[in-house]
């Protein structure tokens, strides 16, 4: 049935449907609807067989879900940020047991200078960590990856990361088909953990292992992911004969067969980028692009088949690797080793910044002329970094460079 | 308030303390002394000879096990009894038992109770562990936490009053004047250089919780009353055992009970009981011993008796302690108390 609703709201109401048995909450922006949400869900009624706990931090809360889900329990969490981070060894934890959780990441900043603004710094600090990471792309999709994503984790015992940009998504007030409860019972089976605590069958969790089995135990965490890239697909596949739509997936091409300049990105910046794609292919461009779904696995062979016509890519890319450049865009050269193609690094979005359809259209233009540099900052404001480089050569005590950037903004508004 | 065992009957002999379990009722003789025992930590693991906390646990688990009739599961935070347990595949837990991480024991365990609840499992119960690093350091946040929830946990703290499992570091729960790795009897001020120890039992009440109370391998009977007490119980419950390690302490591996009864008898560690923040039964002291009788039985105060003289001041600030412990929990009666 289609409702015209917040992203959260529609997120916590596709993860009440999917029946998690425990829930933990803890509040951190811009997740906080969601939780808010599947709480609401249980004080009603409406989610039954539920137990919904409201924990003292974010390490608590992954901990919370590790217990629950060694115990049996389909289990869910929310958070983003600094929340994510504070969890991080329970991130790692969680992936190490092999515990089919799934959390929703309400992409955002992480500080300092804090910020509660989107991009996608969060999750990929936690790229490694063992946990699938699929991206959506807009509110239905987010809907549809949990739907998947309890199945995908269950099936292979791995916890599953569905990540959403915070405010552009999360907060952003759409038209979404929301399922029925039978359709989703049809869908995901009964949750049958592979490892329980049970008294009956009494055994170790979480014990040592030395160097004589780690790396083995290590090499299954990355076959997991490997199988993960079959899976992926045939669970879309699955979904989309039950619930009429295609949702998920490893990556979403658009207009990249044959296209000479390729746009790679993650998440809802997607929808701007085709816009501009539509606007450049009127003017008899040759661009196309590829949106990720699924970040981890990294889908090295579809993207290098979906890339085979570029003669350059670019990647814009919401996170900062500072040194480096960007994280997706290393990645998306790892699958094109051994191609000719140029790849182009655009940091663009950061802690919230929008990322215009013209800005997005100039830094095209530019590619296609291979007119850009290895890494770009979008819309960067060079006058300003260039004062406060200069004031920062000058004076020793030049105080924090995020007051001085704003000051200098105000005079350039001014 | 539930009879005493260890109390109503006295079978002390003089000199050894020894308590007469055979000349006890059926009823009342220890888990241990059962056939029928769970041997929830089975033998063959890696303690060192004389470790209170491998002590402890066994004592504490196959009580918690009786209790609930083999329906325990065992979460377990990093530390000396999670290492020393397992690696795999040689674990020594006979009970379903998970190990997370050094400070989320108590909200893993809250999870596994939320999960066995919401299955309809009440039969399962659920115990979290973990040394005084992890209860009193690292996983205090977390604790607290499953306390202000009043969560169906019972958490057990072995407190062996540093971080014994990386090699005897200073803990929160570290005593005052005590060697360790990271306050080393060297400089102007030996050992360690500030606190009385952090006192988790006291907070543990101050979150009204049904059930605290302390323990010690030197009253091993008290011990097992106090977890099946627990183990009767519902909510957040707490207790606290004293674990001398021989490692750390400097002290005899045959003289882990006796240094246990030490701390007792001068009243470093009061043996108690609380429900919902109040105090319901002490044991008292019976042969009163001076606070320096503890210290100088083990080598991490070995500093405070120094060749060239006893250092009196620190010694007294021990002491000190020891007498505001007998008058706040009442651990004397009134004609010993003299
Ligand atoms: C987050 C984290 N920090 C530090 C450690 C290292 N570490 C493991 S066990 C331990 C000491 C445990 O001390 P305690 O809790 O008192 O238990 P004990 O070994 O003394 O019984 C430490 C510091 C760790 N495993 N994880
Ligand atoms: S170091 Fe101490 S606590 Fe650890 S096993 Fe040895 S005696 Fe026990
Ligand atoms: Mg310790």
């Amino acid at each position: 049935m289609h409702h015209q609703i917040e992203g959260s709201e529609a997120v916590a109401r596709a993860v009440a449907l999917c029946r998690p048995e425990v829930v933990c909450a803890y509040p951190i922006t811009p997740q906080t609807h969601i939780v808010e949400g599947v709480g609401a869900l249980v004080k009603k009624g409406q989610l039954t067989d539920c137990e919904f706990i409201n924990v003292e931090s974010e390490f608590a809360a992954l901990s919370v879900a590790i217990g629950a889900s060694a115990a049996g329990a389909r289990t869910y969490t929310a958070t983003a940020s600094q929340g994510l981070l504070f969890m991080a060894e329970a991130v790692y934890n969680a992936a190490g047991l092999g515990l089919p959780i799934v959390m929703t990441i309400g992409n955002r900043a992480i500080g300092a200078p804090i910020n509660i603004w989107n991009d996608h710094s969060d999750s990929m600090s936690m790229r490694d960590a063992g946990w699938i990471q699929l991206y959506a792309e807009t509110n239905q999709e987010a809907v549809d990856l949990h739907i998947q994503a309890f199945r995908l984790a269950e099936e292979l015992s791995c916890p599953v990361m569905v990540c959403m940009d915070g405010f552009i998504l999360t907060h952003a007030y759409e038209r979404i088909d929301l399922p029925s409860q039978q359709e989703v019972d049809a869908f995901l089976p009964r949750f049958e953990p592979v490892q329980v605590l049970d008294p009956a069958h009494p055994y170790s969790i979480g014990a040592m292992v030395g160097p004589e089995a780690f790396t083995e135990v290590r090499y299954l965490a990355h076959d997991k992911q490997v199988q993960a890239l079959q899976l992926i697909p045939e669970i879309g596949q699955v979904f989309s004969e039950v619930f009429g739509r295609a949702s998920g997936g490893l990556i979403h091409e658009y207009k990249s067969d044959g296209a000479e300049t390729i746009v790679v990105a993650l998440g809802s910046v997607n929808g701007t980028i085709k816009e501009v794609i539509d606007v450049m292919r009127g003017d008899g461009l040759a661009i196309g692009s590829v949106s990720i779904c699924s970040f981890r696995p990294f889908p090295l062979d579809e993207l290098r088949d979906a890339l085979k016509s570029a003669k350059r890519v670019v990647v814009i890319e919401k996170n900062l690797a500072p040194g480096l450049g960007g994280v997706l865009a290393s990645n998306v050269r790892m699958a094109l080793r051994g191609a000719t193609a140029t790849v182009y690094t655009v940091i663009a979005g950061l802690g919230g910044r929008p990322i215009l359809m013209n800005s997005l259209h100039d830094v095209f233009i530019a590619a296609s002329e291979d007119k850009l540099t290895d890494v770009q900052f979008l819309d960067l404001n060079q006058a300003v970094v260039d004062l406060e480089l200069e004031r920062a050569r000058t004076t020793r005590h030049s105080g924090p460079t995020a007051e001085s950037i704003l000051r200098q903004n105000a005079k350039v508004g001014e | 308030m539930t009879e005493h065992p260890s109390q109503s009957v006295k079978f002390y002999q003089t000199g050894t303390h020894t308590v007469g379990n055979r000349l006890l009722d059926e009823t009342k003789r220890t888990v241990q002394a059962s056939v029928d025992r769970s041997n929830a930590i089975t033998s063959g693991h890696r303690a060192c000879q004389g470790c209170g906390e491998a002590l402890g646990a066994r004592y504490a688990l196959d009580s918690a096990m009786r209790a609930t009739d083999g329906q325990l599961v065992a979460v377990n935070a990093t530390g000396c009894l999670e290492v020393f347990t397992t690696p795999y595949p040689e674990t020594s837990w006979q009970l379903p038992w998970l190990h997370s991480l050094f400070g989320n024991a108590p909200a893993v365990a809250t999870g596994v109770a939320a999960a066995f609840r919401v299955k309809g499992r009440k039969d399962v119960r659920v115990i979290a562990q973990g040394g005084d690093g992890s209860t009193t350091d690292i996983g205090f946040g977390c604790l607290s936490g499953m306390f202000e929830r009043n969560d169906d946990v019972l958490y057990i703290c072995y407190d062996n009053e540093a971080y014994m499992n990386t090699g005897v570091q200073r803990s929160s729960a570290t005593p005052p004047f005590a060697r360790t790795a990271t306050t080393q009897a060297i400089g102007e001020a030996p050992g360690n250089v500030f606190g009385t120890g952090k006192n988790l039992p006291l907070i543990a009440m101050a979150h009204n919780i049904p059930y605290v109370a302390t323990a010690s391998v030197a009253d091993l009977h008290d011990l097992e009353y106090k977890v099946t007490k627990a183990m009767g119980m519902r909510g957040a419950r707490y207790i606290h055992i004293l674990v001398p390690c021989p490692l750390g302490w400097g002290s005899a591996s045959d003289a882990t009970i006796q240094v246990a009864r030490l701390a007792i008898e001068s009243g470093l560690f009061p043996l108690f009981e609380a429900e919902h923040g109040e105090v319901t039964q002490v044991s008292k002291i019976r042969r009163r011993v001076m606070a320096e009788d503890y210290l100088k039985v083990q080598k991490r105060f070995a500093h405070l008796f120094r060749k060239e003289g006893k250092d009196v001041d620190k010694i007294a600030v021990v002491q000190r302690m020891a007498d505001h412990n007998i008058k706040r929990f009442g651990l004397m009666d009134e004609e010993t108390a003299q």
